[in-house]
């Protein structure tokens, strides 16, 4: 018997010939909970997954101006538009800590990565965006890091965050000022994907990136679960 | 009172201020203020909403003032979160905690008062409890009572004294609020601390001024989720039932609302909750104006005395529903047309100038169906301009702000969920159930509804119509339940007396 996380409604399952022969995986909504995450589909900024009518959107030409050519991040890839009902899942996930409701997002994520990344080389490096120790203390988990371990067991944890506010509190112009966070604790010169649960500005995940970038890495990807 | 923490105590989400005055010179005797011990007194806390400096807690931790008892234990069979009694498998989750580094339990159930693990505590008073005071003559208010509502009053003041239970079973507008008064008076003599809870948190912010008006002498503090500073200190405590999660064998009496709402009846945790936040030896007075079938009967069996009063304050009966059938309404909601019954019915009331509640079955039809309505009373000049006309549902940002709009009269017509079923009052309106034949509309909501009508004792009539597309046995009750109420009404007037069932 298992129950849908977010409305907490019994989920029935069909019994097919299929049922019968192949074990299914674990359903953790039911499907009307699953229909109203709204996909990312049709028109989007090649770039940053932003929804958008050209293949470049006005952010990406802005960071391409900033980094003058030489922006640290390759591209980002995101699933899922921040509607509301995501805003509340996510609020009630990362931020109440409910953190079974990660696994809500666990089958899309997979297949998506299985899809945008099956043709790269192995040797990849995937790295969750991490959490400075005091608000992982507080959080008692790290989402980036949940949503990782759905696609690898490997999970590189090369970056250390120090204690800053919460980028959620602050507004764009302070978000995209603000200081690098993120300390690298070890060099790797393979592909990287970064893994975090929103991008909103794309501040964040340039931060890490450039870090990596400096260490040698070729290409790094963002590969996260909304676009904000 | 500087000692009092600033932001919410309760505040989950990081920042949580901390009585930082006392970092550098932690001495019990100056940690330990009359506040503290005020705001620490028969609750149940998790460390976050201790809000002590780590150093102040290990001192007071560190000489007993505290008890704890493990946030999650194993039953035999299941676990038992400590907060809200969840032992429901699916309502827990794992979590591997960075903590304390294995992968344990945590309560889903009560994560909206903030989140339990299994390697928390929860915290609770140890040393002598607060005194709260005595206060004589706090009740400030002229008016009186009617004959009915004074023998339920009475009744009240008798269940406070001697710390015993009772159901006021009250008509919708009787006046249920004004008989808490005079028991409230006598509690607060005593020196004895009250808790009104409610499941619905528009009743409680209804509530909260028309109490701090009559006490103005007494502490009455609201606990709501929408309330940001919350300390639970106050003597008279007015909340949302969820909230009482936080107390244990606080209260020497415990006044529950509307014990028939939504979600009430249907969680035990609920009821756990409030059964731990009151003494052991406590006024327990229950209010309602359905009770439902199953807990009358559980009533009964503890022999609790049933106090019935079936007229309103104003002596008027109740407006008795009228049914409306209209062929094929459900489909006709969904694709959008018109009904010319309604519109009928619409020309053919009395008061036109009087105001209307239309309540619909589900948020979506109530979105997608205002723009017909706003056709048809634009035709019947009963509005003049569409902005007289406004939706209102649970998770509507703007919702106090058009109930407000409402009541001001500058809203002609509201459309609205079953949110509005109970607990306001607005002076003289109509109601219209569109599609009462839906299970949404029980006998209790739809009782409540037919009881928004002709509120106030200058329009006492009001119109209840039922618009259906088959009737069902919750209409039938509903509609036998008001008539039984005002034949019960006919007959205590005539005997002029007030009888116990």
């Amino acid at each position: 018997m298992s129950y849908c996380l977010y409305c907490e409604e019994r989920i029935s399952k069909t019994i097919s010939w299929g049922t019968l022969f192949i074990l299914e995986a674990d359903k953790y909504s039911c499907d009307k909970c699953v229909q109203t995450f709204q996909a990312i589909e049709d028109k989007y900024c090649q770039f940053c997954y932003k929804r958008c009518e050209q293949e470049c959107c006005e952010d990406c030409y802005k960071w391409k101006a900033i980094y003058d050519g030489n922006d640290p991040l390759y591209k980002n890839i995101s699933i899922y538009y921040y509607n509301d009902k995501m805003k509340d899942i996510i609020s009630r996930w990362k931020y109440r800590g409910d953190y079974m409701l990660g696994n809500l997002f666990k089958q899309k994520f997979q297949t998506v990565f299985r899809e945008k990344f099956s043709d790269m080389n192995k040797n990849i490096s995937i790295v969750p965006i991490p959490l400075s120790k005091e608000r992982l203390y507080e959080r008692n988990f790290n989402q980036a890091a949940q949503l990782a371990s759905f696609v690898t067991p490997n999970i590189s944890n090369i970056l250390e965050r120090t204690h800053t506010e919460k980028q959620s509190k602050k507004s764009r112009k302070e978000r995209l000022m603000s200081k690098n966070p993120f300390i690298l604790t070890e060099k790797v010169q393979t592909d990287v994907i970064l893994i975090d649960d929103i991008y909103t500005t794309g501040q964040t995940v340039r931060h890490a990136a450039s870090l990596l970038k400096q260490s040698g890495c070729a290409n790094i990807y963002a590969f996260t679960l909304v676009r904000g | 009172m500087k000692h009092i923490v600033k932001t919410s105590p309760y505040s989950e989400l990081g920042g949580v201020e901390t009585l930082s005055q006392f970092a550098q010179s932690p001495k019990i005797e100056k940690i330990l203020t009359p506040t503290l011990r005020q705001f620490f007194t028969n609750k149940l806390l998790r460390k976050e909403e201790l809000s002590l400096e780590e150093q102040s807690f290990q001192l007071l931790w560190n000489n007993g003032y505290f008890k704890t008892l493990p946030a999650i234990t194993k039953n035999k069979t299941t676990y038992i979160c400590q907060r809200c009694n969840n032992s429901k498998n699916h309502l827990f989750g794992w979590i591997p905690c960075q903590r304390c580094h294995t992968t344990h339990l945590y309560c889903r159930n009560c994560i909206m008062m903030g989140r339990i693990l299994q390697c928390d505590y929860l915290f609770e008073w140890a040393k002598n409890p607060y005194e709260w005071p005595e206060i004589n003559e706090s009740l400030r208010w002229d008016s009186t009572l009617s004959d009915a509502q004074q023998y339920a009053a009475r009744e009240i003041v008798s269940a406070v004294e001697n710390n015993e239970q009772r159901l006021i079973w009250a008509v919708t507008g009787a006046g249920k609020t004004e008989m808490l008064f005079l028991g409230l008076e006598r509690a607060f003599a005593q020196g004895k601390r009250v808790c009104l809870a409610s499941p619905r948190i528009d009743v409680v912010k209804e509530l909260i001024p028309r109490f701090k008006r009559v006490f103005p002498n007494v502490a009455i503090e609201a606990l709501h989720s929408d309330e940001t500073n919350k300390s639970g200190m106050a003597q008279f405590i007015i909340s949302t039932t969820h909230q009482l999660l936080r107390f244990k064998e606080a209260f020497d009496v415990v006044i529950i609302d509307e014990i028939d709402a939504f979600p009430y009846y249907l969680d035990p945790h609920l009821q756990f909750a409030t059964k731990r936040a009151k003494k052991q030896h406590a006024a327990m007075i229950y209010l309602t104006a359905t009770p439902r079938k199953n807990f009358l009967r559980t009533l009964k069996k503890e022999k609790v005395p049933i106090i019935f009063v079936p007229v309103r304050y104003h002596l008027q009966p109740l407006p008795i529903p009228t049914m409306l059938y209209v062929h094929r309404l459900t489909e006709k909601i969904k694709s959008n047309q018109s009904i010319k019954q309604v519109e009928q019915w619409l020309q053919r009331r009395e008061k036109q100038e009087r105001q209307m509640l239309i309540f619909m079955p589900s948020i979506q039809q109530l979105i997608d169906y205002k723009a017909i309505i706003c056709q048809s009373l634009l035709k019947l000049h009963i509005i003049q301009y569409d902005d007289q006309l406004d939706t209102v549902y649970a998770n509507d940002d703007m919702r106090e702000k058009k109930i407000e709009k409402f009541r001001n009269k500058e809203l002609k017509v509201l459309m609205t969920t079953t949110i509005l079923e109970r607990g306001v009052t607005f002076p003289s309106v109509d109601v219209i159930v569109l599609g009462a034949s839906n299970h949404i509309f029980d006998v209790a909501a739809l009782v409540q509804i037919a009881g928004r009508a002709g509120r106030s004792e200058d329009d006492p009539q009001g119109l209840v119509l039922y618009v259906h597309d088959g009737l069902t046995n919750a209409m039938l009750e509903a509609k036998n339940m008001i008539q039984m109420m005002n034949h019960k009404r006919k007959k205590m007037l005539k005997n002029n007396v007030v009888k116990k069932i």
